[in-house]
């Protein structure tokens, strides 16, 4: 049952960054490439007609998460409070830029919001992929000092940074050079997949420029790929046990190198639903492999002292996990349904949609 | 440990405070849109229409706030209430993660299909996503009382040797006795509110003696909306949470109706009074003899049992915040009774768009509902101290063990600065809203 509900919060996040991951990379794009008003207004456009009922998707992932493994939820939440609060304002941030730039007419106006909306989704990729380095270098469990617990043993507090930014130290902060690189990778993963959105949904006159950065920002992600694999390494040595004890689990690996390699042919693709599809599996792929690689762990300890979080010392009880299967089915097959009438009513280019309500 | 209890206390109550005048507004909106909608369908007068279609862009600005001051209400119990989550998250959970999955994305994916897809679906299909809309925010408030009618009154739990509650019977949680009674009470007050904005823009046109046609029109049903509600709001359903605080939480009631001292010949009702916790008494009171007890069990003479009869760790920490909470939202809502009836019967008798006074007074008395609802959440989160979960679980065994208060004061403020920005903006937003009215001039 541990291993179902992990599953099902999986796919949640998985399609949380999916959909979500669009409004982020838009959003980047929207700031570095977007210089005329009628691009700047249609790929704003081509995230905010969307935002909200994708943020649902997080809602719902952080609902079943809190039901599933409340002891995880309570401990990383607690432990993460800085960055988690500083997420929490991004968004914010991000939603209201894109619910406001379209409001009023002149310049200044919408200049704020566009930078507001542009920034936030920056710094949200960037604090999403620093949130996963921690997860897979785990922290320091218990708060152990001097050998002894400070605190519970699942329980911990992380400033965002210490003096050293060293991933090696006693007590890593949230922000260090190895999660530094997993959020590049994760600002770049989003940028593309921000763009290949953009083509998808609009006729922006910037498209076919955007195929090249695609091309360009694909390449950065090989060079990032490889280079944190081998950090990732030096940061916890058992990164790779679990693909080589189940080697079923290369699957997940196989599915982010088909994303990545497929985007090296993004000139060629004529079919826009194709390329989308592709950085979508860069997505999935990064998510689930790393998620494969800590099974059945969740949060590992860097400290000897502490067991490390696992599916199984987390969970809520048998039967309550069982009876939520029940209703989570449901729920889980009407978001699905939702989300396809939702996305089929709004299909083709949105152009031409009227925005602001 | 007191100071960090204290901001965290701080923190939620301010972010849940601003949070709350949203949905409070859109449930009941969501009824009223239906209703106009379908009035539409029924009449095909396109000022119906209109008026569907105009509130709905109230609607979604107003949703736009909620969720986005509604997702920091969740990371709260991870981040500040760590305790609290671990402890109850297998229960609590259960409801929440129900509301994410059941009715805010109802909710999300159905209003982007009514604001964008009248012409794409037709008007049935319209009314339909309309209806889910409706659907979505209901059950929106329905499991979200059910978490709350749970640290109410538990039920359906079993406690284990690490002091975690674990879930026995999921379906205790939805024929919770406190649930029922909390959620028509709350959703009739939200209807209160919608109601009295929908008026006040009526009223606000009448008087510009700009867009009167739909003026009349808003005033007329805002009017009609708020009477009925009103008056369900106190009776029955204001009556029956307040037997069920007197029966699970007398403590709580005690404090509520400002009863000092056990009277074993029936107790008074307090109309007027201030508590002096120095004395234990209250000060400048203006009382009944016996209607409470009459109010509450039916008896005139039956005994109350008061705040005397308590420890003091168990009675709740802020007893004049909670007495007056509970007597500001009595108050206003005898208000709003009073001045719908008026207007009611002015209505009817065909002088109600000509009658200034009343027009002001309803344009200016949009605020007041939103403090009486917010009032009324007090009355039911303040009664509950000093626990979170009733009698089980003390608010201050909740808190996360790991967080310092020096984050959450800097956080606290952080939301108090990002808040105000939010309410000008939203302010903003209606206003324009509000100014281009139903039919805005082409351009």
């Amino acid at each position: 049952m541990e291993v179902l509900w992990y599953i099902l919060i999986a796919i949640v996040l998985a399609v949380f960054f999916i959909l979500d991951g669009y409004d982020f990379g838009t959003g980047i794009i929207h700031l570095f490439l977007a210089k005329t008003e009628k691009d700047k207004e249609v790929i704003a456009k081509s995230a905010g007609l969307f935002w909200d009922s994708n943020e649902v998707w997080l809602v719902a992932a952080g609902g079943m998460l809190f039901m599933a493994f409340p002891t995880f939820y309570a401990s990383v939440f607690s432990g993460f409070y800085l960055p988690l609060i500083l997420v929490l304002w991004l968004i914010i941030f991000r939603a209201i830029g894109l619910e406001l730039r379209g409001q009023f007419k002149f310049q200044m106006w919408k200049d704020i919001w566009d930078k507001s909306f542009g920034v936030s989704s920056l710094l949200l990729a960037l604090f999403f992929g620093i949130a996963l380095g921690n997860i897979v270098r785990g922290v320091n469990l218990g708060g152990v000092d001097n050998g002894v617990s400070v605190h519970e043993g699942h329980y911990f507090f992380l400033p965002l940074w210490d003096g050293s930014f060293s991933p090696l130290t006693e007590h890593p902060g949230v922000i260090d050079w190895f999660t530094i690189i997993i959020g590049l990778i994760s600002v770049v993963t989003l940028a593309i997949h921000g763009a290949n959105w953009i083509i998808l949904k609009t006729n922006s006159t910037i498209n076919l420029k955007l195929k090249r950065v695609i091309f360009r920002l694909n390449i950065a992600l090989a060079i990032l790929t490889v280079f944190s694999l081998f950090v990732w390494q030096i940061v916890n040595p058992n990164s790779l046990d679990n693909f080589i004890n189940k080697p079923y689990l290369i699957v997940f690996p196989i599915i982010y190198l088909t994303g990545l390699i497929g985007l090296f042919f993004i000139k060629k693709i004529k079919n826009d639903n194709h390329a989308f599809a592709l950085s979508s599996l860069l997505i999935v792929g990064g998510i689930t492999s790393s998620l494969a690689s800590l099974f059945p762990v969740i949060l590992p300890s860097v400290n000897d002292t502490h067991e490390p979080l696992t599916i199984y010392n987390t969970a809520a009880s048998e039967y309550g996990l069982s009876v939520a299967m029940y209703w989570g089915i449901i729920g889980f097959i009407l978001l699905f349904v939702y989300m396809i009438i939702q996305k089929r009513m709004m299909k083709g280019k949105i152009d031409h949609m009227d925005y602001g309500h | 440990m007191e100071d960090m209890i204290f901001y965290d206390r701080l923190q939620f109550a301010f972010t849940i405070t601003f949070h709350y005048i949203f949905p409070q507004l859109t449930m009941g909106l969501s009824l009223l849109i239906v209703y106009f909608k379908w009035k539409y369908l029924r009449n095909k007068v396109e000022k119906y229409n209109d008026a569907a279609k105009f509130f709905m862009k109230i609607f979604a600005i107003n949703f736009t706030m909620g969720v986005v001051t509604g997702i920091p209400m969740e990371f709260q119990f991870g981040t500040n209430w760590a305790k609290f989550s671990e402890l109850t998250g297998g229960i609590i959970g259960q409801t929440l993660a129900m509301e994410g999955m059941f009715s805010f994305f109802l909710e999300s994916s159905f209003l982007v299909l009514f604001i964008f897809g009248e012409k794409l679906m037709g008007q049935k299909l319209h009314l339909l996503t309309g209806f889910l809309v409706f659907l979505g925010s209901w059950a929106s408030g329905w499991f979200i009382l059910a978490t709350n009618a749970w640290m109410q009154h538990p039920v359906g739990y079993e406690i284990l040797e690490n002091g975690k509650f674990v879930l026995e019977n999921f379906s205790a949680l939805f024929t919770n006795p406190w649930l029922l009674p909390a959620f028509l009470h709350n959703q009739l007050a939200s209807v209160v509110t919608s109601s009295f904005v929908v008026a006040s823009i009526g009223a606000f046109y009448i008087l510009r003696e700009k867009q009167v046609e739909h003026g009349k029109l808003f005033l007329k049903t805002g009017v009609i909306f708020g009477l009925v509600s009103s008056i369900l709001v106190a009776f029955p359903t204001g009556d029956w949470n307040a037997k069920n605080v007197a029966k699970y939480q007398p403590a709580a009631f005690a404090a509520m109706e400002g009863i000092f001292e056990t009277e074993d010949a029936g107790a008074e009702i307090v109309l007027i009074g201030q508590p002096n916790m120095v004395e234990k008494k209250l000060d400048n009171k203006i009382a009944v003899p016996n209607i409470l007890s009459f109010l509450t069990y039916q008896e005139w003479d039956k005994q109350i049992v008061g705040m005397d009869k308590f420890e003091k760790e168990e009675l709740p920490d802020n007893i004049p915040a909670l007495y007056y909470s509970y007597h500001i939202m009595v108050g206003l809502g005898t208000v709003f009774m009073a001045i719908m009836a008026l207007s009611a019967f002015l209505l009817w008798r065909k002088k109600l768009y000509n009658t200034k006074a009343l027009l002001w007074t309803i344009m200016f008395l949009v605020p007041f509902p939103y403090i009486a609802n917010l009032t009324g959440w007090y009355t039911a989160e303040l009664g509950r101290q000093p626990y979170l979960v009733y009698g089980l679980l003390r608010t201050s065994e909740g808190i996360s063990p790991t967080v310092s208060s020096g984050n959450t004061l800097f956080t606290l403020l952080g939301f108090v600065a990002l808040y105000m920005l939010l309410g000008l903006l939203f302010l903003v937003l209606v206003g324009k809203t509000i100014n281009e009215g139903p039919k805005p001039k082409l351009h």
